[in-house]
């Protein structure tokens, strides 16, 4: 395992709620990014994030580890859950609101 | 570098043949859409993976050429 995959195992496995994100969570750089904080915001829910403009070995790396193109990335409990649109369905539908309860 | 509308369906229908394809240019830029696609191939998929599948069948340019794409999938219903 290549050592940004490792990092990105640690950051998963530390945090019960973490998103990988372009900006942080008070001053979010994208609007897809500022979608993903509200949705959590409104949970109430402690989460991590982590900022992948501050960091271009994760910015490339998430994308390979999650399969996934773009960025904001949510994991809860180490699983990935996915990007803003599947937040915002899962949100509306009270999925997430489930998923981060059997989390906390 | 933007994409038109008619660019991504061809796309997604180039590897999901079934698919009902709606685009949305959400500011009229030609460069943030949003899809709603609707196919067979995702039947049995959670959600991420049906979007790793219209991502794949956008071979590589979600994330670069193409900045901003809403993304929404469904397996058809009773048809």
């Amino acid at each position: 395992m290549s050592d940004v995959k490792e990092r990105i195992d640690a950051l998963v496995k530390a945090n019960e709620v973490v998103l990988f994100m372009k900006g942080s969570a008070l001053f979010p750089q994208c609007g897809f990014s500022s979608r993903a904080v509200a949705i959590l915001d409104h949970l109430g829910v402690p989460f991590e994030t982590v900022d992948v403009l501050q960091d271009q070995e994760i910015r490339t790396g998430i994308k390979e580890y999650s399969d996934w193109p773009t960025v904001p990335q949510l994991y809860v409990k180490g699983e990935f859950v996915g990007g803003s649109d599947i937040m915002m369905e899962m949100f509306e539908s009270g999925e997430l609101q489930q998923l981060v309860a059997a989390a906390a | 570098m933007p994409m038109a509308a008619n660019e991504i369906e061809a796309l997604i229908r180039a590897a999901l043949p079934d698919a009902r394809v709606e685009i949305r240019d959400l500011v009229g830029d030609g460069d943030h859409y949003a899809a709603r696609v609707v196919s067979r191939s995702f039947e049995g998929l959670n959600r991420v993976k049906q979007h790793q599948l219209v991502y794949r069948a956008l071979g590589g340019r979600m994330g670069g050429e193409l900045h901003a794409l809403q993304l929404v999938t469904a397996v058809p219903d009773g048809e």
